[in-house]
This record gives C-alpha cells, structure tokens and sequence, in this order.
C-alpha cells in the first residue's frame, strides 16, 4: 500500500536547496561532525554517511502510521480465531459543532399490538397457535394470582419477604417464550414469570419462599431468591446488576464451544443499569462480540426513584449505540413485541452480536413489602397504568378475540389457580427447615462448636423449626 | 416539624416496615448524661440519625445528604422531611450507584462542602470500596496535607435485622478497619447515634458510620434534643463489673448486657460490658484498664469471627495485657459463613452463646 505520508523532499542544511528525496537521494547526504543533512556539494569531504538506510527508516516509519485511519487492536491476533474488531471510521469536520442529545429524537418504541390488544401491523403477528397462546396466558395470570397471595401471605407474617411481579407480566413471559430452554438466563429478581414460563413448579417457588428443606437453596436466602439448574436460570443474588459481567462471561465461554446454540439473556432494571457493573457488562460484550442480550426492564421506578432521577440521556436503549450494541426499544406491556423483538435479538446473539433491548413498562405494586410506594407516587397514576395498557389484559383481549378464551373460562381459570397456589402453599408451610448444620455446607467448618454449645443450651433454640441432623 | 410528625409516620409505616418475629435481643436504654443537655424527648435510632442530620444542615450550610431514595425520606425514614426543609439541592436522591456516591461525596468534600452520603445497606458498600479504600482513606496522606475529603461521612445500614439474609445483614466494618485514614463507627442506641453522628461529620477526617438497622424502630429512649457530641475514639462502660469484660458494639451490646445479667443471676460472676463506639480508632486505653482490672476479655460482634475486628483487639490485649489475663481472650461471633436466612437464630452470637462464653472463661 502507498504511503500517505512520505518524505517528499529534504532542504541542505548550508546552502538550502531542496532536492527530491526518492528521485536524488543520492544528491544527499549526512555531515558526520555535525549530524546536518547537506547536499553533496556542501558535504564535508571523506567525513559523510549515506542517507538511504535512514530515508528506509523513515519511510517504514510513517507508513506504520496511516494518517487518519485508527491503528487494528489486534493484529498480533489474526492468527487466532478471534475475530478482530475494527473501531468506527470518523470523517473530520470544519464545523465546530457539539451534540446536543436533548435535540435528537428518543429511540422509538417497537409495538405490535395498541392498548385494546390489536394488531396494527397483522404482518408482525408471530403467529402464536392455540396452545401457545394459551400456555402464554396461563402463565401471566398464575404468576399474577401467586404474587397476590404471596404478598399477603407476608403481611400475614407467614413469609418474610415478597416482591410482586406486578404489570411486567408481559415483559417475562413475552421475552422467555422467545428464547429456547438451553439459553442461560441471569436475572436480577423480578423475572418470576421467566422461571415459571420454563416450568420451575410452583411448589418450589413455595419452598423458596418458606426456606424450608424441600428449598432448592435450603433456605439460606430470602425470599424471592430463586435459582435452578435444570432450568438454566442462575441463582439471584440481592446485589444489583453484578450479575451482567458475570452473563457477559458466561456468554464468551459459550462461544468457545464447538457449534455452540446457546444465548445468555440477563435481565436488570432501570436503577440496576445506572451501576457500574452495567458499563463493565456493556463495554465487554461488545469488544468481546459475545452471544447475550441485555433485557432492561425499565419499570420507571427504583423504589422511590423515578426514572427522571436515574438518567439523563435517552434511558438505557440510549446508551446502546455508544457501546456498539445492537439496540431496541419495546413496549414491555406488548407481549408479541417483548416476543418478536426477544426472538430477534436471539437470532443476532446467536452470530454474536450482542443485543440490548430496553422494554418500557410500569411497575404497579410496590418495590417490595418493605415498601409503602403511596409515600412516593399518586394513586392516581398506579390506576392509570393499571387499567389501560395492561400486558395481561391486552393479551386476554386477544385471545377472546380469536375465540380461544371467554369470561367464563377466565374466572373458573381464577379459581383453579387461586386454589392450587393455596394448597401449594399450605404444603409447603408444614415443611420443616433443613438441619441447622446446612448452614455450613459450602464454606469452612464451625459446626463442632455449634454442636457443643446446643448440646446444653438447644432449648433456647427453634430446633423444632429444623429437621434432625442424620 | 420534624419529630411528631416522624412519629406519626413511623407509626403508620409500621406494620409495612414489621420485621417478622420476635427480636434475638431486649434494648436497653441509657440515660444521656446531664451535659448532653437537660430538655430530652424521646425518640427512636431513626428519629435521632434525622434529627442529627437535621441539626448538621441547619448550622453548616455547606452540609449536603444525598444516596438511593433519601428524598422522599429514605427506605428506613431517616431522612424524612429534610429535603422539604433544606431543599432539593441539598437533599437529593442520586442514581443507582455506589461507586458513584463514594466516589461524588469525596469530590464534594474535597471542594470544601460537608458530603453525608447514604448507602442504603452496608452489604453493598462493595462498589464503593475502591472509592472509600484508595481515595477517600488516602487523600490526605498522599498528598503531603494538601487535599483531604475530611467532611465526608458515609452512612450505612449495618447487621442483623431477623430476616434479611446474605445481603441484608452483613457488618462489614473489618474490610474498612484494615485501612489506616478512615474511621468506622458504630452507635449502640439513639443517643449515641445521634451524639456520634454528629462527631462523625464535623470530624475533620472521612468516616463511615455504620447504623444498626433492628434498633431504628425498636431502640427508643430520652434523648437530648439539643445540639450535642459524643467524642470519637472513646469507649463506653456500659454495665460495670470487675470478674469478665466483654467488648461489644452495636446491637450486639445489648445481647451482651443480657448475658452479663444472666452470668450474674446463674453463675454469680460480675461482668463489665463495654461499648467500643468507635471501632477505628478504637479506645484501647480503655479496654486496656478494665481487662488489668478482670483479667479476662470476650469481645463479640455480629460479623463472622475470622478476621473480625475482634481478632484486632484480641491481638493487641494480649499484647498489653499478657501478664494480667487469666484465660485466653474469647470471641463469640457470627461463625465463618455468609449470612444465613433460616438459620439465622443458629448463625448469630446469641444471648446463650455469650452466656456460655462467659462461663468458659471464668472456668478456664
């Protein structure tokens, strides 16, 4: 390749003629005593050294820095089978100009269906058959009557803790039945219909939320923490966002793999994305090209705050492009919407190209039992979102519509339900907890002492709570 | 404003905020000395950090309070009613960002301006690590004396509250003890946390104040209302005795008060109960002189045992004391594995536990 810079000419540093550089460069050389570069004529005689090997050098030199066009990261790694990135080309520009982000338009919001559950464009209907569409329901409203009997059961004092899953429905079950059972999920902790949508069993659900034996986690974490393996979907952690790196991870490793089909999808809110593990998982999966999709629920709230407090640019599909992500933003409530755009994303995950997709819904209960959200927000705007645009209602809307559900069928549905979670829950109230000493399983010893010390003092103990150590 | 209608609040929230069950400990109240001022009202642990920060606001207009959802008076109420009062560019909700508070409270100290800067739960203080560790604990020293963030005062939830689990009860204040030029405290009660509060922000050095979560709404006692210091780096006697000395801090204290009136009534041993405070710099001098007067020590605290900062006092008594002591210094702690849900009553050094520390060592 050519040069765009080269060194055109040399001046003779006695008498400055200028003499062509590639044409004479003979007519030049290096005064000795003196370093200059002269002419031939005002050379020192016998004391001179050629100048071509330094005019090589030179050249190889500036070739080396091609003006304007950015320096390849990783040439020293053609020869593996990373694909090498290469850095947006920039044009320059006499315009002294800033970007001003207010001006420019918001990322428009992918929609399929409009507030009644109609299609607006029949072309982006995916076409979901009977069963489909009804497992698709079923699966929203179980998870909508759970949460309401999970959430008194706290008030009760029956379980410690709830969070609720309430108006993002649409959200979970739209997104997982988009993705395949062997994708790895991460979540942050209101993907409840996610875990139930690849048929984690409501017993468990139950059992986590008691901590009793029968508990995947035997009962070492709140409520709400939910994990399984068999359903590939990683065990929630309190901690906001620290678990996006960890799927960007996870997603690198399953590219490695020999005719790898697995996506990682990893799920975090609208606070969870102002952390700076966010940025860390951005950042990396794209210089990394990994298979993941980064699935915002932007709800509007991180309990109290609401989202005019937590960024100031276009949301968290905003910051996609700046990244180099593939980016989308969805209404959340639009379940065929969460469903295309999901399905899509999981196509360019698949060629690695990591995909953001920032789906837009409201969360109707509050952060948590912890929270009173009425100290912080309008009842007034909770109904709002409550009655209109309602994921499960906007579904529903749809399948009365292809004749595939009636009223009747939704309250007998209702009980159905209502009446299995309760015997679930009943069950699992009567179950002990685990033996004290699964406390210690997975770390160091201590439990001698424990022992010891029970041994005389254990009447002090809720020993009745726990199961008998084998 | 402030207090009735906090009461009123607190009241109300109440049976939102419960925790389930009864508590693994009984509170008790101290009487405030006469020279933290006569007029007294009373309050809970919540009322008493509010009224600090009150109390800071109003006679430093620098003074600033910002973190996760303190605008609308924060997850615990602390901060009811001061954004209305001192407005919302001092009192401010900040986005969803540890690193972030940590990182904005040591600039805004370093600018001259009082920083409090709230972290919502001491369990995740960890982003804010690199902040708190490599800046704010090293600003003064690195730079010859020329930049220092000492108006920062970072505010925590701290320790067991009956349910919260892996990330809702840690104690962390051994990773920040390991570093010289940050101080960490821990008040036992309202007075204290009100009186070391506002030491802490007025100190001239960056400090993380660690607030006892369960006693927010179940420690309630007269406290003075009026503007008042509790000096950093000073231990407290609590319960006077002259057989066993157990150091304490935090809720801890009061499962230790339990145990020492057990030791009394069971075993006839006398058992003095110290309150630390200040956890670095910690009082030894203190600690020093009860235990000369003893000969033996139990140091308990909520977070695991090894590496705990009672291993650090347990090293420098032996050290100072080794001729005086007549068992081997005690710790009773959390055991050595994260927080656990359900076996929390199992986890944490109970009342039992220390009582039966109490009797190892007087056996010995």
């Amino acid at each position: 390749m050519s040069a765009p810079f080269s060194i055109q000419c040399f001046t003779c540093a006695k008498c400055k003629r200028i003499f062509n550089a590639s044409a004479e460069q003979n007519a030049m050389v290096i005064n000795n005593s003196t370093g200059a570069v002269v002419c031939q004529g005002c050379a020192e005689p016998g004391n001179t050294s050629s100048l071509a090997p330094y005019l090589q050098m030179i050249q190889e030199a500036t070739m080396a820095i091609p003006k304007h066009v950015p320096v390849k990261p990783r040439d020293l790694e053609a020869q593996t089978s990373q694909t090498t990135r290469q850095n947006q080309q920039a044009a320059f520009t006499e315009k002294l100009e800033f970007i001003d982000s207010s001006k420019s338009p918001a990322i428009p919001i992918y929609r399929v269906t409009d507030g009644l559950g109609k299609f607006i464009d029949p072309a982006q209907d995916p076409g979901f058959g009977k069963e489909k569409s009804i497992r698709i329901y079923e699966t929203m409203t179980q998870l909508n009557i759970m949460d309401r009997i999970l959430y008194d059961a706290q008030r009760q004092g029956r379980i410690a803790f709830y969070m609720t899953n309430s108006g993002e429905e649409g959200n979970h079950v739209g997104s997982a039945a988009a993705l395949e059972a062997q994708d790895l999920i991460y979540g942050q902790y209101r993907e409840v219909g996610v875990l139930m949508w690849r048929g984690f069993p409501l017993e468990q659900f139950m059992h986590q939320c008691y901590g009793n034996s029968k508990d995947l986690g035997k009962g070492k974490q709140m409520p709400i923490h939910y994990g399984s393996q068999e359903h590939n979907f990683v065990m929630i952690s309190s901690p906001l966002s620290t678990q996006m790196p960890q799927a960007v991870g996870s997603a690198y490793a399953f590219k490695r793999q020999p005719n790898n089909s697995r996506v990682v999808c990893v799920y975090f809110g609208d606070g969870g994305a102002s952390e700076g593990d966010a940025h860390a998982a951005f950042n990396f999966a794209a210089t990394l090209d990994c298979p993941i999709i980064f699935f915002c629920r932007n709800n509007g709230y991180a309990i109290s705050t609401p989202t005019t407090e937590q960024y100031g640019g276009d949301g968290i599909a905003g910051q996609g492009p700046g990244y180099g992500l593939h980016t989308i933003r969805v209404d959340g409530n639009d379940l065929f919407a969460v469903y295309n755009a999901t399905r899509h994303a999981r196509k360019l995950a698949l060629s690695n190209k990591p995909v953001l997709i920032e789906a837009m819904t409201y969360r109707l209960g509050h952060h948590s039992t912890s929270d009173d959200s009425t100290t912080y927000r309008s009842a007034d705007e909770v109904q709002k979102w409550g009655s209109g645009d309602h994921p499960i209602e906007r579904f529903k809307a749809y399948l009365m519509e292809k004749g595939w559900w009636t009223e009747q069928w939704d309250n007998e549905w209702a009980l159905q339900v209502r009446e299995r979670v309760l015997t679930a829950f009943a069950a699992s109230e009567k179950i002990q907890r685990a033996p004290y000493h699964e406390m210690f399983e997975g770390v160091y010893d201590g439990r001698q002492e424990l022992d010891d010390h029970l041994a005389e003092f254990g009447t002090h103990y809720p020993l009745d709570r726990h199961l008998k150590k084998n | 404003m402030a207090l009735r209608n906090i009461a009123l609040l607190c009241g109300r929230t109440r049976g939102v905020l419960a925790t389930r069950g009864a508590a693994h400990f009984n509170f008790q109240p101290t009487e405030a000395p006469k020279e933290y001022g006569e007029e007294r009202t009373k309050m809970n642990l919540c009322q008493a950090v509010n009224n600090a920060m009150d109390i800071a606001m109003a006679t430093d207009p620098s003074a600033i309070l910002f973190g996760e959802d303190v605008a609308f008076g924060g997850v615990f109420r602390c901060s009811l009613g001061l954004k209305d009062k001192y407005g919302s560019d001092r009192v401010f909700n900040t986005p969803l960002c540890e690193q972030g508070i940590a990182g904005f409270g040591i600039g805004v100290a370093v600018a001259g301006s009082t920083a409090i800067a709230e972290i919502q739960f001491g369990d995740y203080i960890f982003p804010a690590y690199d902040q708190l560790v490599n800046e704010a604990a090293k600003y003064r020293y690195r730079s010859g004396g020329l930049f220092e963030c000492g108006k920062l005062t970072v505010r925590a939830t701290w320790g067991a509250v009956g349910h919260g689990a892996l990330y809702h009860s840690q104690s962390p204040e051994a990773n920040f003890t390991h570093t010289p030029g940050i101080k960490v405290v821990v008040p036992r009660g309202p007075t204290q946390a009100k009186g070391l509060l506002l030491s802490c922000i007025r100190d001239d050095n960056p400090a993380i104040f660690f607030e006892p979560k369960i006693l927010y709404r179940l420690a309630a006692e007269e406290v003075p209302t009026g503007d008042f210091m509790i000096p950093l780096s000073k231990a407290e006697t609590v319960r006077s005795g002259k057989d066993v000395t157990i150091v304490s801090w935090g809720t801890q204290v009061h499962v230790s008060l339990e145990a020492a009136q057990l030791a009394q009534e069971k075993l006839g041993v006398s058992v003095e109960v110290i309150d630390l405070q200040t956890i670095q710099p910690w009082d030894e001098e203190h600690i020093v002189q009860s235990v000369k007067k003893t000969g033996r020590l139990i140091v308990s605290h909520e977070a695991p045992k090894t590496s705990g900062f009672g291993a650090e006092i347990a090293a420098a008594i032996q050290e100072r004391c080794f001729l005086h002591l007549e068992s081997p210094v005690a710790r009773s702690c959390g055991w050595d594995t994260p927080f656990p849900h359900v076996y929390e009553p199992f986890y944490l050094p109970t009342v039992w536990r220390v009582f039966d520390s109490i009797k190892k060592t007087v056996n010995f």
